[in-house]
């Protein structure tokens, strides 16, 4: 019989083995939630602009009382276009569009453009946008001083505002980058649950 | 007799036979669960195969004629979902629980009670996955999953209660696949010959290892994923929700983490067998054994670092692109071995076309037409082009149709007469491998067409520019399906009876199976045998 069972202990210890394996590996799927936000915010990747980081001397975060913006040098050797456009997920009442569509700058240069947002509904509305830089490789060099993406909005029955944005696209940004796409996508925050049940209703 | 018979003297070993149901719902002989696993894995492959005649029957002129682009949409997610998880995975669990204690001279496997745990799972989750189409036949819920097999976010955070069922059953079927898998290594660790070392271990077994290491280290990141999925429908996270925080690339990412190496799941087992198919019937021995191993462990390996080229398209920094684009033609390098090594096994060798050699040689040339494709999927530039289109359904069935499936029935032929102790019929072998080879051409050959010409996938109604390609496909289709039911003939004919096979079934037959009588007894090497 012990050729039928040869060293059945070792196979409990090889089985214990194993299975933290499969654990590492279930864990390691979690822990790529916050890996993935880092790397994301440390390359730019998928568009993701660094958001809240003090970095260069300013608060990306929005303006903080007391910090100074450094004025970095303007290059004006070259011209980058940056084009704006936005989106109202399904389940938030508003439409948005930007005042300005797009506009040639030199990178370095601080920049204001605002976007007209209204309220379609006769209730109270609060939502939040979330910005995505295309290309990829741009987001990192695009600075916002000043966002309405950095606070919720909050919008009450039928009211139009116009949201301001102020930013720099900074001199680092790559020299074969010309073209630099900003968009929006504005979120309902009231009640996931809500949202998806109305999105469900859209489809 | 030792402290095992007189600690456990409820369970005699070999004495206890219980008859009918009650026989296969208690088993734990490992030949009674791989019948178990094959005979599963062939009704789901012609469950599978029904609901892809439906797409192609729908898809066969345009327009929508049959059904609505809902239903569409259940239908090509859940083929795919029953076809990977509930056919090809079950199939090469089947084999390695019927092969490996055979191939490695063990008596079972060395976990018999989780073995029949890992299969008894198999059914309830292939009843999960398609529950909720009678359901909606009922008129409870909106059907089954429809994003596609890939579950992508935000579509699958909406979509209605069949993304639920469907996110269950996959973590049973992980579930029961991470059981296998750890059986499959403890066996191949523990309970080999003595004296067969791990380079004299036979090629189909080492397959199998590395498709044990994958599972174990990619399937839970997939049920990750999908749990991940399961609390942004229901408890209210926002792991892919952007509003939230969250980012629907993250999905991406975990997805194919798991969905990469997949492909090389279902396909190491294959690789594993054909070897010693191409060896028997051309009378030679296996060329190149160890690259073949170091190429089974380089693909292993590589296969967890490329899972990004499925999606080049959803926006990538070019650094990203680039490594994922090399490191993916990278992968052709050991597969470039392995067919060197298969064509080498045949070289001048006394070559004979027996079905099972068909179907080797089948395979070889198909999959090799699979590889190529690929390099063409995993270049960025052209991607760009092709992504999304048929060009990639056309590819990925080359793979695991011609490269899977028709691997498995290499394997199911070849070790047949093992299994059954009888011959199969010869001739309905061979009409069966001519009409699959045929029919799987005319299906998927003008599927390259038509993702050329810009088709997209996944779509049930197309430009009129497209009729005459899908016209044929579909024709195709509906042969490759019918002649697949010779191929249940064949195996349940052979399983009732034929001409008596030898133990050592082919005359080139080199391996400890084939010292065995066939059928093997119900307990085979009892007594191991010495390996020198």
């Amino acid at each position: 019989m012990e050729q039928i069972h040869p060293a059945p202990h070792d196979n409990a210890r090889l089985v214990r083995r194993l299975l933290l394996l499969v654990a590492a590996a279930f864990v390691f799927a979690f822990a790529m939630v916050p890996l993935y936000n880092v790397l994301c915010e440390a390359t730019g990747f998928n568009g993701k602009t660094a958001g809240g980081i003090v970095r260069d001397g300013f608060a990306v975060g929005g303006m903080k009382a007391g910090t100074t913006v450094p004025t970095p040098a303007v290059d004006v050797t070259r011209t980058v276009r940056v084009e704006f456009t936005g989106t109202v997920m399904p389940g938030l009442p508003w439409d948005m569009r930007p005042l300005t569509i797009s506009l040639d700058l030199h990178p370095g240069e601080l920049q204001q453009v605002s976007y007209l947002v209204r309220n379609t509904s006769n209730r109270e509305v609060t939502g939040q946008a979330v910005p995505s830089v295309t290309p990829g490789q741009a987001a990192q060099h695009f600075e916002k001083i000043e966002c309405f993406c950095f606070s919720q909005q909050t919008l009450g029955p039928g009211e139009a505002r116009e949201m301001p944005l102020a930013f720099i696209v900074k001199p680092e940004v790559d020299r074969n980058i010309t073209h630099i796409t900003l968009s929006y996508a504005f979120f309902s925050i009231e009640g996931q649950r809500e949202t998806l049940t109305s999105a469900r209703g859209v489809q | 007799m030792s402290s095992v018979t007189t600690t456990h003297p409820a369970e005699p070993h070999g004495e206890y036979h219980p008859g009918g149901l009650l026989r296969w719902l208690t088993t734990t002989n490992h030949k009674d669960i791989g019948t178990m696993y094959m005979t599963f894995s062939l009704i789901m492959f012609f469950v599978g195969g029904i609901m892809i005649l439906a797409v192609r029957a729908e898809l066969f002129q345009p327009g929508l004629q049959l059904m609505k682009p809902e239903f569409f949409n259940q239908l090509i997610g859940v083929h795919a979902l029953v076809m990977i998880f509930a056919a090809l995975m079950p199939a090469a669990t089947g084999f390695a629980n019927w092969m490996i204690p055979l191939m490695i001279g063990a008596p079972d496997m060395a976990l018999p009670r989780l073995n029949n745990w890992g299969f008894w799972l198999l059914p309830p989750a292939a009843i999960l996955l398609t529950l909720p189409f009678s359901l909606a036949l009922l008129g409870f819920g909106d059907g089954a999953i429809a994003t596609g097999w890939t579950f992508y976010a935000p579509l699958s955070v909406q979509g209605g209660w069949g993304v639920d069922f469907a996110i269950l059953a996959v973590h049973i079927l992980g579930i029961s696949s991470i059981m296998g898998s750890i059986n499959i290594i403890v066996t191949i660790f523990n309970m080999r010959a003595p004296g067969m070392t791990m380079m004299k271990l036979p090629l189909f077994a080492w397959g199998w290892l590395i498709t044990a290491f994958l599972l174990i280290a990619t399937l839970p990141v997939l049920a990750g994923a999908v749990t991940m999925l399961l609390t942004d429908r229901h408890f209210g996270t926002h792991f892919f929700d952007a509003a939230g925080g969250g980012d629907p690339i993250l999905f991406q990412h975990l997805f194919w983490f798991f969905g990469h190496p997949e492909v090389y799941i279902l396909l190491l087992p294959v690789w594993g067998l054909m070897p010693h198919v191409l060896s028997t019937f051309s009378r030679k021995p296996i060329y190149g054994y160890k690259a073949q191993v170091y190429s089974f462990i380089a693909i292993g390996v590589l296969s967890v670092v490329v899972w990004a080229h499925h999606f080049f398209t959803a926006g990538m920094p070019v650094p990203a692109l680039i490594y994922f684009m090399f490191s993916t033609m990278a992968i052709s390098l050991p597969l470039a071995v392995l067919f060197f090594c298969w064509i080498a096994t045949m070289w001048k060798g006394a070559m004979s076309f027996e079905t099972p050699m068909l179907f080797a040689v089948g395979f070889i040339v198909l999959f090799g037409i699979a590889g190529l494709t690929g390099l063409i999927l995993a270049d960025v530039a052209a991607d760009a082009q092709y992504h999304h289109s048929y060009f990639v359904v056309a590819h990925f069935h080359y793979a695991l149709f011609a490269g899977g499936i028709m691997g498995v029935m290499t394997g199911v032929y070849y070790w047949l007469p093992k299994w059954t102790g009888h011959m199969y019929n010869e001739t309905l072998g061979k009409l069966h491998f001519w009409l699959t080879v045929i029919s799987f051409n005319l299906t998927f050959i003008p599927q390259f067409f038509l993702g050329l010409a810009g088709m997209p996938r996944r779509i049930p109604d197309y430009a009129l520019q497209f009729a005459e390609f899908n016209a044929i496909s579909t024709v195709g289709a509906f042969i490759l399906g019918v002649s697949q039911l010779l191929f249940a003939w064949n195996v349940w004919a052979c399983v009732r009876g034929g001409k008596k096979a030898a133990g050592r079934s082919w005359e080139g037959a080199e391996g400890l199976e084939w010292e065995l009588p066939s059928p093997p007894p119900h307990h085979s090497w009892e007594v191991q045998p010495q390996i020198k």
